[in-house]
């Protein structure tokens, strides 16, 4: 199994994300630079945080348009399995590749601080070993981080099981002193209706260590080994 | 002879459902240098465009739909100079 980790110009948790990947739950796991086409020999990519671009014009809007990310997009639609933190989760909602979009901060503060997640479903490729409504300590560092959506989608996103992270406080209740951003419905994370691509603003790649403060991020990628267990297998 | 470029100019704004701190922001800083009957701001983006030729309309209103506005949570005008 090797999975991708996507360097844009701008992104600076490339190196997080690879160190995650292989010293925290030992996969194998290279970089591939956005002006690269191909996935091949990949199975599952990572777009990692930073700020792709300098976010000029809006966070994730130009890294869109990247080589790698018409790739990412066919990629996804053919099953693979891939995971937005952060910057790439603000890329694949500009992609299309999932609902919704990443507002300014409601504070207006960025805002860099350890918050508590509730797993809301274990049916994705990056939560298929957290069942029953974990909760999980990592960090989020962001300025643009809140989740809007219109109220047709959201509706959608909640009737169909397609949250897949909610900020609550340490005992799992999302309260709104627990939403960090004004995020609607708490919401920390998101799927597609496939439910093979998963964008998250917490930072798992931030949390695979003691050393870090938590060691909760390995449940997310180390939960890629459980969903791609029918590919090694192949 | 180069003939002067003709501007196409862009605006952006928030979609009237989606939050704008940033304007709850600005209102709040004018009331307070004493501009009181302010009742709302909101803050958008305005981009200006240059061309030896203009585009083809559809073009135009392709790359403000998928790039210069994300229509999740912004509207775009275009108005020619």
């Amino acid at each position: 199994m090797k999975i991708a980790v996507v360097q844009f110009p701008g992104s600076n948790c490339d190196q997080d994300c690879l160190r995650a990947l292989t010293d925290g739950v030992h996969f194998q796991a290279e970089y591939v630079w956005h002006k690269q086409t191909s996935l091949y020999g990949f199975d599952a990519v990572v777009l990692p945080g930073g700020f792709s671009y300098g976010d000029y014009l809006r966070c994730g809007a130009i890294a869109r348009f990247s080589p790698i990310t018409r790739t990412v997009v066919r990629s996804a639609k053919e099953g693979m399995p891939v995971i937005g933190i952060c910057n790439g989760f603000q890329i694949l909602c500009e992609a299309g590749l999932l609902p919704g979009a990443l507002i300014r901060n409601q504070s207006l503060r960025f805002v860099c601080k350890s918050v508590w997640l509730r797993v809301e479903t274990g049916e994705t490729p990056f939560t298929a070993q957290l069942k029953g409504q974990r909760i999980l300590k990592m960090p989020i560092a962001h300025g643009e981080g809140a989740y809007f959506a219109d109220k047709a989608s959201l509706d959608a996103l909640e009737s169909q099981s397609q949250i897949v992270f909610r900020y609550t406080d340490e005992w799992g209740n999302a309260t709104p002193e627990a939403n960090p951003n004004g995020s609607m419905h708490n919401i920390a994370g998101v799927c597609n209706e496939a439910r093979n691509v998963v964008g998250m603003m917490p930072h798992p790649d931030r949390a695979w260590d003691r050393q870090l403060g938590s060691e909760d991020g390995k449940l997310v990628f180390g939960s890629l080994a459980k969903a791609l267990e029918p590919v090694i297998s192949r | 002879m180069v003939g002067a470029l003709m501007k196409v100019h862009v605006v952006v704004m928030p979609k009237q459902n989606v939050l704008d701190p940033q304007g709850v922001a600005v209102r709040n800083a004018l009331k307070d240098l004493g501009l009181d009957t302010v009742e709302s701001v909101r803050v958008g983006k305005f981009l200006e465009l240059e061309f030896e030729e203009l585009p083809d309309p559809a073009k135009l209103e392709e790359v403000c739909r998928d790039l210069l506005s994300n229509p999740v949570i912004e509207d775009y005008t275009i108005r020619p100079d």
